[in-house]
């Protein structure tokens, strides 16, 4: 973990209520892809953790949607403006296990964590197929990015007025090496009960800190309790106890 | 500015000495300890700061058998504060000397604060005598805002004769100071610290979190799994300050303040209250480097109100 301050280059529209923020500074502490940043916000007494959405030497991209008062506070911040970050949170995905055909399924800002993922797999020569689910047509977004790294892209749409109708289980490949996932719980759901090979998760908690030490985010797991923000937000598929 | 009027003056103390304390007989080098529950074992601050800065710590609720705690949500945010309803997850205390403790023992060079939870006064006195063996405790803070399993499930902290009889049960099996932290959840604040002073007691810490709940307007339900939660942070300070008030006049120990101290100011605010020491809490989950940047602003924040030695105010 490293606390840095991060100045807003862009914070743009980019689909209905989801924003894009480009930030600058002292980025070092970003290590893997599925890893967090928690920003705190004035007048906000605790963080909002966001995915890095992409990482480059100077700076990191934040793909967020404003769901709440911290996220329209964040929408209405502009270029200039500094952020005090917690950088290099959670463990992130581990890419030594993607073998040769990789699978990332997202859903709606789930698809975040999972751009600098596809690069990173990308950029190691592996063909990488990107499921990419939305609510409707204004929701989607990073389709163009997906397609620009040369994934196999394919978007789905709860309604059909984009891509195909349905869910991103729906528009999977019958088989795959290994899958990467991130979305809303029953997506999840589904995608874990659908998937026949290996994977992993990336997990979402209401968090005290974002960096282990309050044990608000705790859930139970095959192999005992874990810390979301700190042991995860990524598990794999193996380990996870769905409640109920 | 005459350099006539500043020559007549006592030379100033050295900053480290304008600080230091003294609790229930140890020496420290700053009254400011990082509260139970917000700092874990240590760990995660000692990547970012060098924690022997600190004039200690209060390490995680530890019980006897290992506690999962609550199910999530366990979080919830309120104006100027948070809500937690973790439930005192801790791998007990038997891991807790194995592998915390040894871990600790190798970034934190000073006396640590155990705290114990418990739910019967057999499970407080055997975790307690457990941790008295422990070379790197320096002292054993009790917290009784947990329902007594024997009481109908009544705190042991709403009820003076029941956290006399933890107390009691505590110090028969320990010769390290013994530190009651109470409840606010309480009507009479002063009633409960002079119970544990009564009773043996070498000091008394103050609030553990205020009850409280949040509604998603979304959902209409309560947004913490447990439905209820422990209040804390900025927003029951003043709560925080009027009890440490009411205790440190009714008690002769030492009183350890805390409930919402995020600043230098806070800090001393709350010992010109009467506390000898202050505990800092949520502040640490919002900004991990708090208790750093609030024992260097000390000095100056002193300076600012003509205190020479923190000693020197309220604290016994
Ligand atoms: C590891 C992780 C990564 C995330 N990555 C992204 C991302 O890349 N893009 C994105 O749009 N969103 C992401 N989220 C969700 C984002 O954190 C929440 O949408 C945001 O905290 C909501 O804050 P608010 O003030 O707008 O909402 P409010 O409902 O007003 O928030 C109230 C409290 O609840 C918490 N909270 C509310 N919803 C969530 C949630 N879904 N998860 C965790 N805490 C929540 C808030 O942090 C705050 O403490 C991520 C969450 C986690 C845990
Ligand atoms: C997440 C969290 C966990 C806590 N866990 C414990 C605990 O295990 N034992 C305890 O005595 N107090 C616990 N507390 C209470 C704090 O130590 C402190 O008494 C309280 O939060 C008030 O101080 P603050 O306003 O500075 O946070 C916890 C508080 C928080 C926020
Ligand atoms: S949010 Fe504090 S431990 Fe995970």
């Amino acid at each position: 973990m490293k606390q840095s301050l991060l100045w807003i280059e862009e914070n743009i529209p980019l689909a209905r209520d989801v924003f894009r923020m480009r930030l600058t500074g002292d980025v070092s502490g970003v290590e893997r892809p599925g890893q967090f940043v928690n920003l705190r916000l004035e007048g906000r007494f605790l963080r909002r953790p966001i995915s890095v959405f992409d990482r480059a030497e100077d700076g990191i991209t934040l793909i967020y949607k404003a769901v709440g008062e911290g996220t329209r506070q964040l929408a209405r911040m502009t270029e200039g403006e500094a952020l005090d970050a917690l950088t290099g949170l959670g463990n992130g995905y581990d890419l030594s296990r993607a073998g040769d055909s990789p699978l990332l399924l997202g859903g709606g800002v789930g698809v975040p964590p999972l751009y600098w993922l596809a690069k990173e797999l990308r950029g190691a020569g592996k063909p990488v197929c990107a499921v990419l689910g939305f609510g409707s047509r204004e929701d989607v977004f990073a389709e163009e990015e997906f397609r620009a790294l040369g994934c196999d892209t394919r978007v789905t749409t709860v309604d059909g007025s984009y891509g195909r109708k349905g869910f991103v289980t729906d528009a999977m490949p019958e088989s795959c090496s290994y899958f990467y996932t991130c979305g809303p719980e029953p997506m999840l759901r589904a995608v874990w009960a659908k998937t026949v090979s290996e994977g992993e998760f990336s997990l979402e908690e209401r968090m005290g800190c974002g960096f282990g030490a309050c044990m608000g985010c705790t859930v139970r797991t095959k192999s005992g309790p874990k810390r979301i923000c700190k042991d995860g937000p990524v598990l794999r598929k193996e380990e996870i106890l769905w409640e109920e | 500015m005459g350099g006539v009027t500043r020559e007549k003056e006592a030379p100033r103390p050295a900053d480290a000495d304008r600080l230091r304390v003294n609790l229930c007989g140890t020496e420290l080098d700053n009254p400011v300890i990082p509260a139970s529950g917000t700092f874990g074992f240590g760990l995660e601050f000692a990547e970012i700061y060098d924690i022997n800065i600190l004039g200690t710590f209060s390490f995680k609720g530890t019980t006897r058998e290992p506690r999962f705690g609550n199910p999530t949500p366990r979080i919830a945010e309120c104006p100027a504060g948070m809500i937690n309803a973790v439930g005192l997850q801790n791998p007990g205390v038997g891991q807790v000397i194995r592998e915390e403790l040894p871990r600790l023992k190798q970034v934190f060079h000073k006396p640590v604060m155990a705290n114990v939870s418990g739910f019967s006064l057999e499970e407080y006195a055997e975790t307690c005598a457990l941790l008295d063996r422990e070379p790197q405790v320096g002292w054993l803070e009790v917290n009784i805002s947990c329902p007594n399993v024997h009481g109908g499930g009544m705190s042991f902290g709403t009820d003076p004769k029941q956290a006399a009889a933890v107390t009691r049960a505590v110090k028969a099996v320990t010769r390290k100071p013994v530190i009651l932290k109470l409840s606010p959840n309480v009507t009479d604040i002063a009633e409960m610290a002079l119970a544990c002073e009564e009773a043996g007691a070498d000091g008394i810490s103050l609030i553990n979190t205020l009850q409280g709940m949040r509604i998603d307007l979304k959902t209409r339900k309560p947004v913490l799994a447990n439905l209820m939660g422990g209040v804390s942070g900025p927003c029951v300070f003043p709560v925080a300050l009027r009890m440490v008030w009411q205790v440190c006049r009714a008690v002769r120990i030492p009183v350890i303040g805390m409930g919402g101290i995020s600043s230098a100011e806070d800090v001393l605010e709350m010992m010109m209250a009467g506390a000898t020491a202050v505990e800092v809490g949520a502040a640490n989950l919002r900004d991990p480097l708090a208790c750093r940047r609030i024992i260097e602003d000390l000095p100056a924040a002193m300076d600012r109100y003509g205190i020479r030695n923190i000693r020197e105010l309220g604290g016994h």
